[in-house]
């Protein structure tokens, strides 16, 4: 099945990638449609966050062989500017300090890019404060975040607040948030489920990297994927997803003999 | 390859100041004796005093050797191969703009320092220097309706021969090391700056020094002296022609600032560097020091230094004042072959003296870049403070930094505190900068500049955004 009906956003098959030598992903297949929900469930190690890395180009993971495809466009030939411009939103776990560097300046550099992709008009500093002030609610982050560094000193909570009101800004096709809800209290999850649900449109899609059913409490999603050893071992409805918090990881065991088969 | 970047590919930018003007030149033979000595004088027509001054650090120099304890390797310099004295032909000192060569303020224009009434840069004062000469000072009349001379030091030598008498060699006097004496001896143009008592000077004051001739050295001497109560801020701005033979620029600047003056000084230099192999450049050994004479007066350095194929350069304070102030701020960026030795001496003479030094070294390519301070606390300085922080950026894995913090304390109650720290430009942080749309250029320079930004808050406004642009420019290249 080769050809892409023109709802499909993005399209992973048979992907296998590595990281420091290491092959991590063993052969991923996803297709993702525009204005779904999917959520990628699985246990530390199982190569989750390496899938939104490659999604996202990070320069450390090769991949090996296999494809991905975003709008019927061979991603993995671009950088990654290029795919964050042409609307790839890749969420961080761990959203990187950035000393000296104002949070405004940052964002509007970066909102600058994405728009003269799309072929919108480039904010100059007043105009852009104008903008992000409007998107500050969404997260309910207060003006003040915009003067500091970017992400330094923030806690946890803030750091993916500005993680989501970046998402907002650069508006993406896909947006991949990797484990967003990880250290958050449950008023700062509530923040950031709430924005994310306001993105998430019809002619968008979202793929939420998690552990925890939490999450997916706030949001729900149209698909779960489980992963194990680099693979989507099994793919549901919201009730996969409920299923695995109540029989935890193990339950997985049962899918171990299909591993045990192909190796 | 989804992603072929990687930090280390970095290449500078062709030089945009590498132009040559054409234009008639007078030049003197090359090399240096007393003879050339007692010439340059006489084409100054300067003073007995002054030639004298020239003689005594001619026969010092002679008896001087070439400092060899900083991390520069470069060729031996001969200095009976250099012209000591080059100068645009025309008639003496122009009166008026309007008699100034075309070409020469069409190169000043090139360089984005416009000289003509019309286009000049509204309130701050210029004065151009162009090899050995200064060819023109803005602003000049506005400036002496609130008493302040803003001239070229030749002009103060025949004009206020009393000011240089007094404090010319003040500072740095002849002896003071090779580069100094040597200057000392041969000196052709620079800046003279006086505030007097109780004035704030109305605008900001500006030399840009060109280097034009591949042959000649470049000796500048700039003077600057703040009266009681007196405050001025000045900046200094320096490029060069590319040549693929290395040019000599060896000046001194002194400033001296009385009770409750301020003197503030910046410097942006981005002399030619060489080519990426390392061929050509500027070899800057340069002088600088200023004497906190006065109580409560203050001195403050800042610098970005970006060009030049060799920089040694230690802009200090002599805080002899009770309850004087020194301040030191640098920005220093190597790439390719060059290499850079420069810090700053904070000498606290005076009581309840304080100091502060915030050096940010950026080493990329094959260069090396090392800071060198030194921080001294005399007897007599009672409840003296120092706070140094020394910071290194590596760029790729062929650069390197070092850092050379000397601390002598004559005075158990004093307070020094010393931070430093070496780091990369990690690819965690890049990627995130480009996840999010920015090149990768981009992200580089953005990464540089958040790095800097301690040091760019201390620049002038319009000098900080000007600085910012320099370090991008530097780093700029095709990446693969």
């Amino acid at each position: 099945m080769t050809k892409i009906d023109s709802t499909t956003l993005l399209e992973i098959k048979d992907l296998v990638a590595s990281v420091e030598d290491q092959q991590i992903l063993n052969g991923v297949n996803l297709k993702i449609k525009a204005g779904e929900i999917h959520a990628i469930m699985g246990r530390n190690g199982c190569g989750k966050s390496t899938l939104s890395k490659v999604i996202a180009g990070h320069p450390a993971y090769k991949v090996i062989s296999g494809n991905v495809l975003f709008k019927n466009q061979n991603l993995l030939e671009l950088e990654a500017e290029e795919r964050a411009r042409i609307g790839i939103f890749l969420g961080f776990q761990y959203p990187i300090e950035i000393p000296g560097v104002s949070n405004l300046e940052f964002l509007r550099v970066a909102t600058n890019s994405r728009r003269k992709e799309i072929g919108e008009t480039e904010l100059d500093t007043f105009e852009f404060e104008d903008l992000v002030r409007a998107k500050l609610d969404l997260v309910q982050m207060k003006p003040t975040f915009l003067e500091r560094s970017v992400n330094e000193g923030f806690s946890g909570g803030e750091k993916k607040r500005n993680e989501i009101l970046q998402m907002a800004l650069l508006n993406p096709s896909v947006a991949i948030l990797d484990e967003t809800d990880s250290g958050l209290d449950i008023d700062a999850l509530r923040i950031v489920a709430s924005g994310v649900k306001k993105l998430s449109t019809k002619s968008t899609a979202t793929i939420l990297i998690t552990h925890y059913q939490r999450l997916l409490n706030e949001i729900t999603p149209d698909y779960v994927h489980i992963m194990s050893d680099g693979k989507i071992m099994q793919t549901g409805g919201p009730e996969l997803a409920i299923e695995l918090e109540k029989e935890g990881y193990d339950w997985l065991n049962k899918y171990e003999e299909i591993k045990g088969d192909k190796s | 390859m989804s992603n072929a970047n990687t930090v280390d590919q970095i290449v500078s930018k062709p030089y945009k100041y590498g132009f040559t003007t054409d234009i008639e030149t007078e030049k003197i033979d090359k090399g240096i004796n007393e003879d050339i000595v007692r010439l340059i004088s006489l084409k100054k027509k300067e003073p007995e005093f002054l030639l004298n001054f020239r003689l005594r650090a001619y026969s010092q120099w002679l008896k001087m050797k070439e400092p060899d304890w900083a991390e520069l390797k470069y060729p031996k310099i001969d200095y009976q191969d250099i012209i000591y004295y080059a100068a645009p032909k025309q008639n003496q000192k122009k009166a008026s703009l309007e008699e100034v060569d075309p070409k020469l303020l069409e190169t000043f224009d090139k360089l984005g320092i416009p000289l003509s009434e019309q286009k000049r840069i509204a309130n701050v004062a210029v004065d151009a220097v162009f090899d050995s000469v200064s060819i023109a000072t803005t602003y000049k009349e506005k400036l002496a309706e609130s008493g302040v001379i803003f001239c070229s030091i030749s002009e103060a030598v025949s004009l206020y021969p009393e000011l240089i008498k007094r404090y010319l060699g003040s500072v740095v006097p002849i002896t003071d090391n090779f580069f100094a004496a040597l200057n000392s001896a041969v000196f052709s143009d620079g800046s003279f700056v006086f505030i007097p008592k109780g004035v704030k000077c109305p605008m900001d004051l500006s030399s840009y020094f060109r280097i034009n001739s591949g042959d000649t050295g470049q000796f500048e001497r700039t003077l600057i002296i703040a009266e009681e109560r007196a405050s001025v801020s000045y900046l200094e701005g320096c490029t060069a022609p590319m040549f693929d033979t290395n040019t000599l620029h060896a000046a001194v600047v002194e400033l001296i600032a009385l009770d409750d003056a301020t003197i503030k000084y910046s410097t942006v230099q981005n002399w030619y560097s060489g080519n990426e192999k390392g061929v050509g450049g500027i070899y800057n050994f340069v002088t600088k020091r200023g004497e906190c004479r006065g109580k409560r007066s203050k001195i403050s350095w800042s610098q970005v230094e970006t060009g030049s194929a060799i920089t040694w350069k230690y802009p200090s304070c002599i805080l002899k004042g009770n309850g004087s102030v020194g301040e030191f701020y640098s920005i220093a960026l190597t790439n390719n072959f060059q290499k850079a030795d420069t810090g700053t001496k904070m000498i606290h003479v005076g009581s309840n003296s304080r100091s502060k030094i915030v050096s940010k070294g950026i080493s990329a390519g094959n260069s090396n870049n090392s800071y060198r301070g030194l921080v001294q606390i005399g007897p007599q300085a009672e409840n003296a403070r120092n706070y140094s922080q020394c910071d290194s950026m590596l760029i790729g894995d062929k650069a390197s930094a070092n850092t050379y913090p000397y601390i002598k304390s004559n005075q158990p109650n004093s307070n020094i505190e010393h931070e430093a720290s070496t780091c990369r430009i990690s690819e965690d942080q890049l990627f995130y900068l480009q996840s999010r749309g920015i090149d990768f250029e981009e992200a580089v320079s953005m990464l540089v500049s958040g790095f800097c930004s301690d040091v760019f808050n201390e620049l002038p406004l319009e000098f900080a955004s000007e600085a910012d642009k320099l370090l991008a420019l530097k780093l700029e290249g095709s990446v693969g």
